[in-house]
């Protein structure tokens, strides 16, 4: 047992991955903070739309789309590879609706099935068509972010932008910004009031698949780098972590970056001192930071509710024994 | 219940009658393509193929079993969460010893699996956040904890041959004699208390409000199957995998719960499709070069589903179309029965017939139209056609008279009892005529005080009218059955 935690050296861990080891370690925390900030701003609509296992459905069920496009155009080109996953994602999408309709399956068990089936799909072709696809089984399920650096760097004019996978990622996460920043008010109506939405002119079906196409492609971009699972962890705990921190929406977004931040750089120490997956070590952190939040927050934390209550049962037994008024009876 | 019992303890004893048989000495063969491989399946000669098959079959069981109840219960995702919050409780398991101590592992995933659903409900009851964000949050940060103990775990000299990354997606064909033994355990368990306490799970599912002022603990009922579950999903991972063990849980049983409205029915039938399927993916595995378990079962039990969903008898896709399209074909015959009772209306029932030509002016359709829907009530026995008039059969005069019946005294209902303006309960009665009972008919006759007049003045068709002679000849009592 003691064999596994290797011992704690302060410049291995906290120092040289950020000093000779940069080039290294600089692009995979470069890569973990695009990649959860991206999915941390795609998740906040997610959930207040209360869809975030939506996110989980589509996360699962782009892997077939992706499989089908690397062994339609033997590539592994950006364009297919977001093809198959809004197709994968559209997809997912229609079938959950139609069974949760169609049938008197609840939407839960839609969602359950429909991903599940997909992703056996898709574990399958992998395995069948390893030679082609050139993605192994577990790395589908937690992605392998430390092969970020190794990938062909691009450069635009001489200078450097960074590898493949990254400069997609932060492609994207541009994308989601500037989408963000131009539809906010649009966006921010139809999560919370869908008919106001509907009456100041804004299609609420259009927003939804349009929330669902950036799903795809945000999930499809982190997919090598994260994997299908703990891509849902970024999804969800960035937002989570926000908005237990403030209820103004666009609060909730700088907190979900600042929450990336964190998370990637303690991500890549805690992966670098336990020698693990260091996608997986990022949810880690990014999970202690939540859990710290949900103690601590002065609104919604665990310590601010035990107060409160012990405040509000107990306001004569606390005046009476802890601090004596000076009283005149 | 007693035949639920019998029934699921039947394909258990089955599963244990089949495995100490020895397959008949066919030693020769070497290569090992597909035919060979299905060929060694189906004797049963190797050890492996015999537990991988008693297995599923018995993860199959428990899995289809308890994943009824959670399709009841509305907790899908929960099955979920749980089977992706075991993961870091296998791996401790794991390094209680350094061995794949089947026990070891059941013990800590079972602790996982527990604290990670007591965490979603601490989550959603003490934050903003709902219980769709909780779980999501939960299942993939579980998920993570056990990834990093699981690469962890690999890097040990020991590790490498741990056998963890089975638990991903599953290798029937890894089970050992003691997963067995702890899979029947399991099974077993699980079998006899949903039995024992079918009552009360079946009355706390449908109805928790009643089931608590009867004095059900209602809590420990969701405790108790939340136990069970997280064992279930256990015995389940080595065979299926953890990420997609959930499938197992939610699939079969909504397949079933597609093809009966009774739970005891439920949970056999969702158990059988779990054995399927089960049993499918353990011999597609087996055949296929190296493929997973788990993925190749979920695609059977998805198959399964796929086929009750089109296929369904009463809830499936093509038997609800059907049903709609002879709904609407049936309204369309009847609209042609009022037609005439219309056209016949306005000659004050002094012609017998009805010609084409004047059914066409009624419906403003063309003559060959008229005839096409002349024909249609000639075959269901509601017309006779001679030359080019209609003329109604007892029964489609009979028909006729109701719907007319129904559509006056729906209009006069409205305009009387609902303060609906006249010009304005037309298109409403359009809709209500066609499914409007006799007893609802008696129920409104009678509030509105046999009325004779619908709020146009035109004549309601008593009972009378409608039975024409036969209502005389029973004595008038107008009941008309």
């Amino acid at each position: 047992m003691n064999a596994m935690i290797p011992a704690f050296d302060p410049h291995a861990v906290l120092v040289a991955p950020w000093t000779e080891n940069l080039s290294l370690f600089g692009w995979i925390a470069a890569m973990g903070f695009a990649v959860t900030s991206a999915c941390g701003l795609v998740g906040n609509y997610l959930m207040l739309r209360r869809m975030a296992l939506m996110g989980d459905a589509v996360s699962h069920s782009v892997l077939p789309g992706l499989v089908a496009a690397f062994l339609v155009t033997s590539s592994r080109g950006t364009l297919p590879m977001f093809a198959g996953a809004l197709a994968a994602g559209v997809f997912t999408t229609i079938a959950i609706e139609s069974i949760h309709k169609l049938t008197r399956v609840k939407q839960d068990a839609a969602i359950g099935i429909t991903f599940s089936t997909l992703f056996a799909i898709g574990v399958v072709m992998t395995s069948l068509y390893a030679a082609q696809v050139d993605l192994d089984a577990d790395c589908v399920l937690y992605g392998e972010i430390a092969f970020v650096p190794l990938e062909p760097m691009v450069s635009v004019g001489g200078v450097v932008l960074g590898p493949v996978p990254f400069v997609r990622m932060a492609a994207v996460l541009l994308m989601v910004g500037l989408l963000i920043v131009a539809f906010y008010k649009e966006l921010l109506v139809s999560a919370f009031d869908p008919g106001l939405a509907r009456s100041l002119g804004t299609n609420p079906t259009l927003m939804h698949y349009g929330l669902m196409a950036a799903l795809s492609v945000v999930v499809v971009s982190a997919f090598e780098s994260v994997g299908a699972i703990l891509v849902v962890a970024m999804l969800i705990l960035p937002g989570a972590t926000a908005s237990l921190l403030s209820t103004r929406l666009s609060r909730v977004h700088l907190l979900s970056l600042v929450h990336a931040a964190i998370s990637s750089w303690l991500g890549v120490t805690l992966g670098v001192w336990l020698d693990c997956s260091i996608a997986a070590a990022m949810v880690v952190a990014g999970a202690l930071l939540f859990a710290l939040v949900w103690i601590v927050s002065p609104s919604e934390g665990l310590i601010a509710r035990w107060r409160r209550r012990r405040r509000a049962v107990l306001p004569s037994a606390l005046s009476d024994d802890s601090n004596p008024v000076p009283e005149a009876k | 219940m007693s035949r639920t019992a019998s029934r699921a303890l039947l394909i258990l004893l089955l599963a244990a009658a089949t495995s100490p048989v020895e397959a008949a000495g066919v030693r020769e063969f070497v290569s090992s393509d597909w035919s060979t491989q299905i060929v060694r399946f189906f004797t049963l000669q190797d050890a492996s193929v015999r537990f991988a098959l008693i297995g599923s079959v018995l993860l199959g069981l428990s899995c289809g079993l308890l994943g009824s109840f959670i399709v009841v219960r509305k907790m899908a995702l929960m099955g979920d969460a749980l089977s992706h919050a075991v993961l870091p409780g296998v791996a401790i398991g794991f390094l209680w010893n350094m061995t794949k101590d089947p026990l070891a592992i059941l013990i800590g995933a079972t602790i996982a699996g527990l604290l990670g659903t007591f965490l979603v409900s601490a989550i959603s009851r003490t934050t903003r956040l709902k219980e769709d964000a909780a779980l999501g949050l939960v299942l993939a940060t579980f998920f993570a904890i056990g990834i990093c103990l699981v690469t962890m775990i690999q890097r040990l000299p020991t590790g490498n041959k741990s056998g963890l990354d089975k638990f991903l997606f599953g290798q029937a064909a890894a089970l050992s004699a003691e997963d067995i033994t702890l899979m029947a355990i399991v099974t077993s368990i699980a079998v006899v208390m949903v039995v024992a306490f079918y009552k009360e799970l079946l009355a706390s599912s449908f109805d928790p409000g009643f089931s608590r002022s009867i004095g059900l603990p209602t809590r420990w009922i969701h405790h108790g199957l939340m136990l069970l579950l997280t064992a279930s999903v256990v015995i389940a991972l080595q065979a299926v995998g953890v990420v997609l063990v959930s499938a197992m849980l939610i699939t079969p049983a909504s397949a079933a719960y597609l093809l009966t409205d009774r739970l005891h029915r439920l949970v056999v039938m969702a158990a059988a499709f779990g054995v399927g399927a089960g049993m499918a993916g353990a011999f597609l595995s087996f055949v296929g070069p190296s493929l997973p378990t788990g993925p190749l079962m979920v695609i059977g039990a998805s198959a399964l589903f796929s086929a009750a969903f089109l296929f369904g008898p009463r809830h499936g896709v093509v038997a609800r179309w059907l049903l709609r399209r002879r709904g609407a074909a049936r309204t369309q015959r009847e609209n042609t029965l009022k037609s005439m009772f219309h056209v016949m209306e306005a000659t004050q029932f002094r012609t017998e017939g009805v010609t084409l030509h004047d059914l066409a002016i009624r419906r403003r359709e063309t003559i060959d139209d008229a005839q096409r829907l002349g024909r249609d009530l000639v075959r269901h026995g509601l017309a006779t056609l001679s030359g080019d008039a209609l003329y109604f059969t007892p029964s489609g005069r009979k028909r006729a008279g109701e719907i007319v019946r129904n559509h006056r005294l729906w209009e006069l209902y409205l305009t009387q009892s609902a303060n609906i303006a006249a010009d304005h309960v037309h298109e409403d009665a359009e809709k209500i005529e066609h499914i409007l009972g006799e007893s609802v008919v008696r129920d409104l006759e009678r509030r509105l005080g046999y009325a004779t007049f619908d709020p146009h003045g035109r004549a309601i068709p008593s009972a009378r009218t409608i039975h024409g002679g036969d209502a005389r000849r029973e004595g008038g009592n107008g009941s008309g059955k």
